[in-house]
């Protein structure tokens, strides 16, 4: 019983990925109409950007959870403007084949520098809360930013992955609080529906959309940021995940923001709790369930009928 | 009919002429059959084909005449790719001989698509040991190790050392659970128990769940049935939750210098593995593995992987110049092979077995800690050496049709 209660965890803290993940599809598809396939190589380039700020410019996790996002949103924006805008109002087809061409090419690039296996990024261990010197004595209270784990009794937890189960939550709420509660959100939604309107009260509209594109893509980056002490940073980190996050967007329902962000936590934990009962079905769980649930509702979990 | 009668003779002298070319062909085609893209890309992939061409230069043939050519593909791990490659190979392209062919699954397919069809396989990536037991062919040589040997190396001294319980953690497809079912053997046989198993999905991002199962189970050693980055994001897990703090150890079965490269010796210090090959190991491995990385994108050191294709190949150049043109028969070559003993910088001297079984010395290291290693690749301590004659199965519990009893 107390492996299942571990097992529920871990699942809830692999959700947090993919709710951080799916939530940024479904913001890019919602407000663009774009089925982003370019998703997972902008999380890979988050995990890379923070590798390269530690590694050529010494600076740390902390810093990375906040300027990788940047760099990668500005290369998403740049992105934006100068292809995907060409787009608007074709058919999906057209964004998911550019994108998807996109995500190959960086991909493509990064493994021909990079090799396959990956590269080391250590969990932070900073700040240092209490005597952590090296002749401290030996029952002096240390705390090494996040290293290290505690026992919970039915496991042990390392302290990094309850991070950013807690850090994801918040993002996943302070983003759909963004979308969905203020002027800004209100101004956005409005624009999808009818651009034209909202132009006429002023509003830049193809601004809007960019930095939409730049906050989707932003989102994928700090998922990156989060996950490159956990994984080894490699250049197909990406697109290994993104399937299974299109299957979480699928499910939720295409564009719903709520959606992806609990199925996101759900899909977590029902895979992990496929990995106690039967592992060697892991990685397929989660298109059975797709299936299912297209089969019973096409529109998924919260989707709205076109 | 004057024409015609001349046209005939002119055809029978070509024909003529061509038979006795084929005798003195001196022509060669080498298939470098690999994983150019996925998980296991950095042991073999590119590195694997820039070993082939190191192997032609070194070789001295063109000088005496021989043409040879290499190609690659990418079979993405993937069984049915790679013997659809494999025979277009064959049957359009003239490949004459396949090497590298990582990845157990894959290496299995074209095991028997190169004894159909008469070709040559020098396997030096999958680990297997199937290709020289119940599936050993006259057309296959496996060069540089396998899951018999990792298990006999790696499990026999860790049990010795006192790991007496194991939980396996294996890549759910031939290569984890041969390597699972021979380390097991050798668990069981040196006096230890295994306690339980979980097998995942090849190309895992997450193992956290199957760590935490292998931490319920309180087994001293947690064996690592699988490889490449499977293998390098279990250890780096394993470290983030407290596996070995908490007192289990982990046992890499199948580690390769490059994943202990990603992963830094700060996470991967103290682990035990097998290996064959080693860069810093002599002159001769040193002065090779200076010209590999050199030419190496990323300045990397060779693998195991790409050592074998090197080797082999050069054994396998020596033995076609010394027939004096190439046959274009699998069988023949491979039986010539087999007779003379090997002897190349990178493996030392050894010998090719009936069964196809390829012998050499193996070695056990231990990952240097951070302040004993001097620079960059500087990874390794050798803790003990075993004989090549004792590494591999014997002959005496071969399953090997081609082996005489």
């Amino acid at each position: 019983m107390q492996a299942l209660y571990a097992q529920l965890l871990v699942g809830l803290i692999n959700g947090s990925f993919y709710a951080l993940l799916s939530l940024g599809l479904a913001v890019i598809f919602g407000m663009l109409n774009i089925i982003n396939f370019a998703h997972g190589a902008l999380y890979m380039m988050g995990a890379f950007t923070a590798y390269f700020l530690l590694h050529l410019t010494g600076i740390g996790y902390w810093w990375a959870l906040l300027i990788a996002p940047i760099v990668v949103g500005i290369f998403g924006m740049i992105l934006e403007r100068t292809m995907l805008q060409w787009l608007a109002g074709l058919d999906h087809l057209y964004g998911l084949l550019l994108t998807f061409g996109i995500a190959l090419i960086v991909q493509g690039v990064f493994q021909n520098y990079f090799g396959s296996s990956g590269l080391p990024y250590a969990i932070p261990d900073y700040p240092q809360i209490g005597d952590c010197s090296p002749n401290a004595p030996q029952d002096a209270f240390c705390r090494r930013g996040l290293q290290g784990g505690m026992n919970l009794g039915f496991m042990f937890l390392p302290v990094y992955r309850g991070w950013v189960v807690i850090f994801s939550l918040v993002v996943c709420i302070a983003t759909w609080f963004l979308i969905e509660k203020t002027r800004l959100g209100a101004y956005l939604r409005a624009a999808t529906e009818n651009p034209t309107l909202v132009r006429a009260f002023g509003i830049n509209v193809p601004r809007m959309i960019t930095l939409t594109y730049g906050l989707g893509v932003g989102l994928a980056a700090l998922a990156g940021v989060l996950s490159a002490p956990i994984n080894q940073v490699r250049p197909l980190m990406g697109a290994d995940l993104i399937i299974v996050v299109f299957a979480v967007v699928v499910i939720g329902g295409m564009g719903s923001i709520m959606g992806s962000i609990i199925t996101g936590f759900a899909l977590g934990v029902i895979e992990g709790l496929t990995k106690y009962f039967y592992p060697e079905a892991s990685n397929t769980v989660v298109f059975v369930l797709m299936v299912l649930v297209l089969l019973v509702k096409p529109t998924g979990l919260t989707g709205r009928a076109a | 009919m004057k024409h015609r009668i001349s046209a005939l003779l002119l055809g029978t002298a070509l024909a003529l002429a061509a038979g006795g070319a084929m005798a003195q062909d001196k022509t060669v085609k080498i298939g470098v059959l690999t994983d150019n893209s996925g998980l296991y890309s950095d042991l073999g992939g590119a590195g694997s084909t820039l070993a082939a061409q190191m192997a032609v230069e070194d070789s001295g043939l063109a000088a005496k005449g021989w043409k040879i050519d290499i190609v690659s593909a990418d079979h993405q791990n993937k069984p049915d790719i790679g013997t659809t490659i494999a025979r277009q190979w064959i049957d359009v392209e003239k490949v004459d001989i396949f090497v590298d062919v990582l990845n157990s699954g894959v290496a299995l397919a074209v095991n028997n698509l190169v004894k159909e069809k008469n070709a040559v396989m020098i396997n030096t990536g999958a680990a297997t040991s199937d290709l020289t037991n119940t599936q050993c062919s006259p057309n296959t040589i496996h060069w540089v190790y396998d899951t018999y040997m990792l298990a006999n190396s790696t499990g026999q001294a860790l049990v010795k050392a006192g790991g007496d319980t194991w939980y396996f953690l294996t890549a759910d497809y031939a290569f984890g659970h041969a390597l699972e079912r021979d380390t097991a053997a050798v668990v069981v046989k040196s006096g230890g128990k295994v306690i339980g198993t979980v097998r995942h999905p090849l190309n895992s991002s997450d193992f956290s769940s199957f760590l935490l199962q292998a931490q319920a189970s309180k087994a001293k050693i947690v064996g690592m049935a699988n490889a490449g980055g499977d293998t390098t994001n279990t250890i780096k897990q394993a470290a983030e939750f407290g596996i070995v703090s908490g007192g289990q150890k982990l046992a890499g079965l199948l580690l390769f210098i490059n994943d202990v490269h990603s992963l830094g010796l700060k996470v991967a210090q103290g682990l035990n593995f097998t290996e064959t090959f080693y860069w810093d190991l002599n002159d001769g491995t040193r002065a090779f593995s200076k010209r590999f990385s050199e030419r190496m994108k990323n300045k990397a050191m060779p693998s195991m992987v790409q050592a074998g294709v090197y080797s082999g190949l050069i054994h396998y150049f020596k033995t076609i110049d010394a027939m004096g043109g190439n046959p274009h028969d699998g069988v023949k070559v491979v039986a010539k092979m087999k007779e003379a003993p090997t002897d190349d910088p990178l493996f030392g001297k050894g010998t090719i077995r009936a069964d196809g079984r390829k012998l050499h010395p193996a070695y056990l290291f231990e990952v240097k800690k951070p302040a004993e290693s001097k620079g960059p690749w500087d990874y390794y301590k050798l803790v003990g050496t075993t004989p090549g004659d004792q590494a591999f199965r014997p002959l005496s519990e071969s399953a090997c049709p081609l082996v005489k009893k």
